[in-house]
């Protein structure tokens, strides 16, 4: 059985249900949308107490017992054992916590579980088939693109987000593609570089060792 | 005397990471991905006064939270805290949400106190509220004086005062600190976001009156540390009697608001010099006197100042007549604890900027000024070699002088990093196997400088064989012991220990085999020889293959709008040199990091708080701002390789003079200074006279 898109569903209820508010008279308007969210809410009641939940995560169908809150991050780290995708604020500022929902970069720590349900979830650990790195995980290695490699899931998710859409980008079109991650060992001059390599640009290394 | 090979196929060369597969696919485990069997989460509640006597605290509703194993009061008794953040209590439970829960459901009888103090200027001022009862906020150092300081200030041909100030600086790893404690009958084992499995070891032993062989450290994989994590910290003692009392691991990793609170920071610095040279551009006479805070951490009674205030002066340079007087001022906020390369970029932003403004008044040319009164040999050849990659001479205007509404300006500055050599009682093993298959372990760990590469690089140079060939085992401290990775020591302690290692290995080898040159294509037949026992070699540090301090200098180009304020960082020369270089692309990769953290602390960084609630007001990244990957300039790295003077450390030196660089770019172009980091567009734009002078935070 399909799962169902319970927050996705809701809300385009609610946000349905809306439109209808906006037409009555405002002096009724806070009544109604109190009666509108209540109705459209009691179609579907989900929680608080754990409820079942079905992710499909590189592939691979993942049921667990959620309460609606558990965040998407929460769920892979927590409630399952795919620790790819890191937390470094849990609030939508750091982007170590980057996976694809169906071939689009979205920050897990911002996402609930419930409302990922139906979408591809792809995370740093179902790149590499077979054991071969693709090509965005072999530029990181040559490159030194990573230091504590704490940040590293994360901006690799962003960059083969980006490359999916935009195979040939300009460094600019990378440093967007990444502006929503954040790096404090300071690699991002190899970031850069591993980005273009993956896009087929060699950067050649500049660092010049001068023998005394 | 043992030297460095002459000829060699991987030292200096660039060999890539030998870790990162792990950490591209996902699969390297660090601190806080470790699962271990029934773990717990783990959190902690925090005061959320910056000043209060704590006469109670029930956990008993916390405790009936559904899903919640455990939960211990940080203290027992009455007690006082003396910062917003302080640990109160921490809650053991089966989720998350669970201990989300538990921390609202736990009753703190409190007494919050009015009197408190969270800015320098205030803390100093006479009947402030004091952090410490009983103790002054401000401790005063000796008043360090050479020469006849007075005097020589009169035989100036040029004098300039000013007044140079950084904030406190927060480490921010992305990886928050924490750890993952096993509490049984059979001691504790702590997986640790760490930069020291030793003294994490014997910080928790003493803590809870374990042996310290009964308590056993692991960090395969720690995202960042910065100085932060040489220690367990309170919350590794809270975590591990979390899992005492739940008889389950807990898995107790802090939140980045706890972060920004509680796990240390970089010191201010507030420091008033006055500085004159002698008519020929010779520096002659210094004063100085400076302030700085260390949070809790500073006030009581400190000889020299410490605590925040102790900073080199006149840093790089000799002055014949000099006057040091240094306090440090005791506030209400979180301690501070070392940040890369401690003390120093303050030291180097003051006096450097100090450099630039006499530099404008001799009306000579700030590299020039350098090179006639910075005596070091090292940095003299660095400064020409930068100057000419960076284009100095082409490039240099007068203060002021770039024309327009966008005006660019250069500057530079050096460094000195007097730590970096080896920690001696550094030890190590490697186990050789008959089928030819080798391993070393060593009780260090690898804080993403490059530790394991450097390793396998050495041991494959030395053995013969590739890097891929060595299996590199560190984090845990039942291997051989090791430095704690601060000061930038672990590269100068490990190179010269697997050296030994390798020496000794090869001796026994060949005697064992027969076989008498046992290295490279001899290495299998040689092992073979071995039968069916393993060679295991113990080796220790040793004399004359490493050494310290490393110097370095930066030149930085800016643009700066004078409508906006705004400046932008377009490029960095930097020129180093650590002795040998072990591995070219890690050593490439730290002096990147070391100019952009640098470059944060230069336009970005600073921790804001509030001087009437006491709280820290930017507690996260999207009010703490860390440099991003489009205000990264282009880097330009040159690496003086000096295989005679042995190994030296590079992760600290890289971020020593780079705000200095940038602060003298900016005065450089639009011809004032801004003497305040971070450099933000409103002091660009009061400096300018247009708009009033920002009120200090």
């Amino acid at each position: 059985m399909e799962p169902e898109k319970f927050g996705a569903h809701s809300r385009r209820t609610f946000l349905k249900s809306l439109g209808t508010v906006a037409a009555t008279a405002a002096t009724a308007q806070v009544q109604s949308v109190a009666q509108e969210l209540e109705k459209a809410n009691a179609e579907k009641v989900v929680g608080p107490g754990a409820v079942p939940v079905t992710l499909k995560v590189n592939g691979k169908p993942l049921k667990l017992m959620l309460e609606p809150r558990v965040t998407l991050l929460d769920a892979l780290r927590n409630y399952s054992n795919v620790t790819g995708p890191k937390e470094g604020c849990d609030r939508a500022t750091c982007g170590a916590c980057t996976v694809l929902v169906d071939d689009l970069p979205v920050y897990s720590c911002q996402k609930l579980a419930i409302e990922a349900q139906g979408a591809e979830i792809t995370t740093v650990e179902g790149l590499a088939k077979d054991g071969k790195l693709t090509p965005v995980q072999q530029a990181f290695w040559d490159k030194d693109a990573l230091q504590c490699g704490y940040c590293t899931p994360g901006f690799i998710m962003s960059v083969t987000a980006l490359l999916k859409f935009n195979p040939h980008p300009t460094a600019d079109e990378v440093k967007h593609a990444c502006a929503g991650n954040l790096c404090r060992c300071g690699t991002h001059p190899h970031i850069l570089q591993a980005a273009l390599q993956a896009a087929g640009v060699d950067i050649p290394n500049k660092t010049e060792v001068i023998n005394a | 005397m043992p030297s460095w090979p002459a000829n060699t196929k991987y030292i200096s060369q660039s060999t890539k990471r030998v870790d990162a597969v792990a950490k591209v696919t996902g699969s390297a485990h660090y601190s806080s991905d470790i699962q271990a069997s029934g773990w717990l989460y783990g959190m902690i509640l925090r005061s959320k006064w910056p000043a209060a006597k704590i006469s109670d605290i029930n956990l008993d509703k916390a405790l009936q939270v559904p899903g919640i194993k455990a939960a211990v009061k940080a203290r027992d008794g009455e007690f006082t805290v003396r910062f917003y953040g302080e640990e109160l209590a921490a809650v053991a439970g089966t989720t998350k949400q669970a201990c989300l829960d538990a921390l609202h459901a736990i009753e703190v009888k409190a007494e919050p106190r009015q009197e408190f103090v969270v800015r320098e200027d205030d803390a100093m001022k006479d009947g402030a509220a004091q952090v410490w009862d009983g103790v002054p906020n401000v401790s005063t150092g000796k008043v360090r004086e050479t020469g006849t300081v007075d005097q020589a200030f009169t035989e100036c041909a040029a004098v300039i005062e000013g007044f140079y100030s950084a904030p406190v600086q927060l480490h921010h790893p992305m990886e928050t600190h924490g750890n993952t404690v096993s509490w049984t009958d059979d001691g504790v084992t702590a997986w640790a976001s760490t930069q020291g499995v030793s003294s994490v070891r014997d910080g928790l032993a003493g803590a809870l009156k374990l042996d310290q062989s009964q308590v056993r450290v692991l960090t395969d994989f720690m995202g960042g540390g910065f100085g932060s994590k040489l220690g367990g910290g309170v919350e590794g003692v809270l975590a591990a009697r979390l899992s005492r009392e739940a008889k389950a691991p807990v898995r107790l990793m802090l939140t980045r608001f706890d972060n920004a609170l509680a796990v240390g920071n970089r010191p201010s610095s507030f420091q008033k010099i006055k500085i004159g040279a002698l008519a020929d551009g010779t520096l002659h006479a210094f004063e100085m006197e400076n302030y700085g805070t260390a949070g809790i951490g500073a006030g009581a009674d400190q000889g020299g100042g410490g605590g925040g205030a102790q900073i080199p002066a006149p840093y790089i340079y000799k002055v014949p007549n000099t006057r040091v007087k240094q306090s440090a001022v005791a506030v209400n906020a979180g301690s501070s604890r070392a940040f890369r390369a401690p003390s120093h970029p303050p030291a180097s932003f003051g006096m450097e900027s100090a450099m630039d403004d006499l530099a404008a008044k001799l009306g000579i040319d700030p590299l020039e000024f350098r090179l006639k009164n910075d005596s070091n040999e090292v940095r003299q050849r660095e400064y020409k070699i930068g100057a000419e990659k960076f284009g100095w001479k082409e490039k240099y205007q007068k203060p002021g002088g770039s024309p327009g509404v966008v005006k660019t300006g250069i500057g530079c500055a050096g460094a000195n990093w007097p730590a970096g050599g080896p920690s001696r009682r550094t030890q190590g093993e490697a186990q050789i196997n008959p089928d030819g298959s080798v391993e070393f372990r060593l009780g260090v760990q690898d804080i993403g400088t490059g530790t394991k590469t450097v390793i396998a690089v050495v041991a494959a140079e030395m053995l013969g064989l590739k890097p891929e060939q060595i299996t590199v085992k560190v984090g845990d401290t039942n291997y051989p012991p090791g430095p704690a990775s601060g000061g930038s020591t672990t590269c100068a302690s490990i190179s010269p220990t697997v050296y030994d290692i390798c020496t000794k290995a090869l001796d026994q080898l060949q005697t064992q085999s027969g076989i008498a040159d046992a290295r490279g294509d001899n290495w299998f037949a040689a092992c073979k020889k071995l039968g069916v026992t393993p060679l295991v070699v113990h080796g220790t540090w040793i004399e004359g293959l490493s050494t310290r301090p490393a110097y370095g200098v930066q030149f930085a180009e800016v643009d700066v709008d004078t409508e906006t304020g705004l400046v932008t960082l377009k490029k960095v020369v930097a020129v180093h040199d650590c002795g040998l270089i072990v591995d070219k692309l890690t050593t490439e990769s730290q002096i990147n990091g070391g100019i952009i953290m640098g470059m944060g602390y230069a336009l970005y960084e600073e921790r804001v708080m509030d001087d009437l609630s006491g709280v820290v007001l930017n507690p996260n990244f999207e009010t703490y701002k860390l440099s991003g990957i489009a205000d990264v300039p282009e880097i330009e790295v040159f690496l003086i390789n000096m295989p005679e003077r042995g190994v030296i450390g590079i992760g600290e030196p890289a971020t020593v003079p780079t705000a200095a660089a940038i602060g003298n770019a900016v005065f450089n172009a639009i011809g004032a200074r801004v003497g305040s980091l971070p450099i933000t567009p409103a002091k660009i734009l009061a400096a300018l006279g247009k708009v009033p002078p920002v009120a200090k935070s």
